[in-house]
């Protein structure tokens, strides 16, 4: 019987070695992208095209692996070793932590790639329900007693994190950069809040699938997405008059490519989000693309907003993570109190 | 109660008709609860599945990354429940059968993941294997790969489910007692073939009992995994992972369809406990035991 157990324990180990040796010894180029949770169904289509581009002009087999979740999640994640060789995340501030934390990409990773290495943008809307019975025209009126306004947490959410600016730069300019009055604008808005998800997925099937509040702040993409895939007829998308320019980014992760020997082909996916086909595919995603011929495409579906960047409403990401998402930062501040 | 008074004795421990009535109710409550709480939401699990009928919910599990899903989840569980099986045994043999310092603080030890919130233990891998861990330099250099990979996987499995079979045997053992190994060892048994011919026939249906909640737990943990896995689609992802990425592309019916597959894989194992006791007599122990030395 000892030579049973001695079988067993040699199939184990075997186990354990070709599982770990698996990774490492497969022939074809492997790329990871760790990405955030909205952008599922648009790199799996963007992978396959990506991927035949590639053979095309280089005759090489790339395939392309994904991995989802909260853009903070991720970056963690990336930090700790999860071995991307590109990240394509919600906003700047979770690929700078990269950088700062893991020191994987260089600080100026953001200046390696046209538009402030952003192929695609997005801005934050109001979705509500068909008909628009709580009559939900702009920000002032989430604040009104009695609206239900679905969110995300902004402390653990990237998307969440993009509508709370987008609402603290309409009401800062609202009240003539009066910060206090910014901040009551705030406190009234979160008061309406009555559950925070941690993720913006997850805000969206509250407000979607389970039928909680009378307006969502999303996304636009994911507010045009939700109204595919639950019809037209059961929700509406209100634009307000002044919001913030979506910009999430994406970057080689230079010390993992280095050691994986795909720096090329990383650099040539991201290239590639610029290209005409690229740009094409983000519009039927619903990003707003960069590119002039596929943004005039697509008008029809991208109303125009009137927008300010973080920079312009906040002096960047640095900023506004210290100032308003830290601890005891200004969320902390008017909301729970 | 004087007209009364020739009722047999025995009738006056018959309910009264309010105290009835108040039985009945405690019984519909308790029943509608269950229903509510219990049967509804797993009839809710197979609807939902089957709700664009059987073709596209054959589809949905036949996804390739369902498929993948479904091949790490059995993968997963066939290395954790067999280590679980030989660390179960080893255990409760040493502390039900020998006396020897730190005896009790093995046993608070093995109860430990009972306690942990599993996303903690996810995060105790991470934090030893993860980049800026203690082991993840070095591992990097030899490009090994364990969090976010499957070996990290397994890891976090084996952790959540380490007490179960040890949980079953240990009080088991000490009910029955030493003497047959005694009387063995006395008769002239070596160590082996007093384990083999009398120990393990003597535990059988409790070490199943043990592996099979083992085996359900591994195959059902998200908290632990979720932490290790680095959600590589195809890779990474176990059955309850993929079950909430489904669920968080819209694809209802397939985030069903996945989840009736666990839930279809509870049910068998809880027809199979079921049959063990019924064939065996082994019931499930209290959770608080007292362990004697």
């Amino acid at each position: 019987m000892t030579s049973l157990s001695r079988k067993i324990t040699a199939s184990l180990f075997l186990a354990i070695v070709t599982i770990v040796g698996a990774s490492a010894l497969s022939a074809q180029t492997h790329l990871l992208n760790v990405s955030y949770d909205p952008t599922r169904e648009f790199y799996e289509e963007y992978n396959k095209l990506f991927a035949q581009h590639w053979k095309a002009t280089t005759g090489e087999d790339v395939v392309i692996n994904q991995s989802h979740g909260g853009s903070g999640k991720q970056a963690s994640a990336v930090i700790d070793g999860l071995e991307a060789d590109v990240v394509t995340l919600a906003l700047a501030y979770d690929i700078d932590a990269i950088a700062q934390n893991g020191g994987l990409l260089d600080k100026d990773w953001q200046t390696k790639l046209p538009y402030n290495s952003t192929p695609y943008t997005s801005t934050i809307v109001l979705l509500v329900r068909k008909g628009n019975p709580q009559h939900i025209h702009d920000w002032d009126d989430l604040i009104r007693p009695g609206v239900k306004v679905i969110t995300p947490n902004p402390k653990t959410s990237g998307g969440a994190r993009w509508n709370y600016l987008a609402a603290w730069g309409y009401a800062l300019h609202k009240s003539g950069n009066n910060e206090q009055g910014a901040r009551d604008f705030m406190k009234k808005l979160f008061n309406n809040v009555p559950v925070l998800d941690s993720g913006a997925r997850g805000a969206t099937t509250t407000f979607v699938q389970r039928g909680v509040g009378d307006v969502l702040i999303a996304w636009e993409n994911e507010a045009l997405l939700a109204l595919k895939e639950f019809g037209s007829d059961k929700f509406e998308i209100v634009i307000p008059s002044e919001t913030i320019l979506a910009e999430p980014p994406v970057a080689v992760v230079d010390k993992v490519a280095q050691r994986h020997g795909t720096e090329k082909v990383a650099r040539a996916y991201l290239e590639y989000l610029y290209s005409p086909e690229a740009q094409d595919l983000e519009a039927r995603y619903f990003y707003r693309p960069r590119l002039k011929q596929a943004a005039e495409k697509y008008a029809s579906q991208f109303p125009k907003v009137n927008t300010f960047t973080v920079m312009e409403g906040c002096g960047g990401w640095q900023k506004a993570q210290a100032k308003h998402f830290s601890d005891g930062g200004t969320f902390d501040q008017i909301y729970g109190k | 109660m004087s007209g009364r008074s020739n009722v047999p004795s025995s009738a006056i421990l018959q309910p009264t008709v309010p105290q009835r009535m108040g039985r009945v109710a405690l019984i519909l409550l308790a029943l509608l609860f269950l229903g509510g709480f219990l049967i509804l939401p797993v009839v809710a699990v197979f609807a939902q599945a089957l709700s664009q009928g059987w073709k596209l919910y054959f589809e949905s599990i036949r996804q390739e990354d369902v498929l993948s899903a479904l091949r790490l989840t059995a993968l997963v569980a066939s290395i954790a429940v067999p280590l679980n099986v030989v660390f179960g045994i080893a255990a409760s043999w040493a502390i039900t059968r020998f006396d020897f310092h730190g005896k009790s603080l093995l046993i608070t030890l093995i109860d430990i993941p009972l306690s942990v919130s599993p996303v903690v233990a996810g995060m105790m891998y991470v934090e030893v294997f993860g980049l800026h861990g203690w082991l993840g330099p070095w591992l990097q250099e030899h490009n090994l790969h364990v969090i976010f990979a499957v070996p990290g996987i397994v890891l976090a499995t084996v952790f959540v489910t380490f007490p179960f079979v040890a949980r079953e045997l240990i009080p088991f053992m000490q009910a029955q007692g030493s003497d047959e190994e005694t009387a063995a060892v006395v008769l002239g048994a070596n160590g082996w073939s007093v384990f083999w011919r009398v120990t393990l026939p003597n535990i059988k249906w409790a070490l199943l009992y043990g592996t099979i909640l083992a085996a359900s737990r591994s195959i059902g943990e998200f908290g632990a995994v979720s932490v290790v896995s680095g959600h590589i689609r195809g890779q990474t992802t176990t059955l309850p992972l993929e079950v909430e990425m489904l669920y968080n592309e819209y694809s209802f019916t397939a985030a069903f369809a996945a989840a009736s597959l666990l839930t279809l894989a509870a049910i068998v194992t809880l027809v199979i406990k079921k049959m063990i006791e019924v064939t065996s007599g082994v019931h499930p122990v209290p959770e608080e035991e007292e362990v004697e030395s």
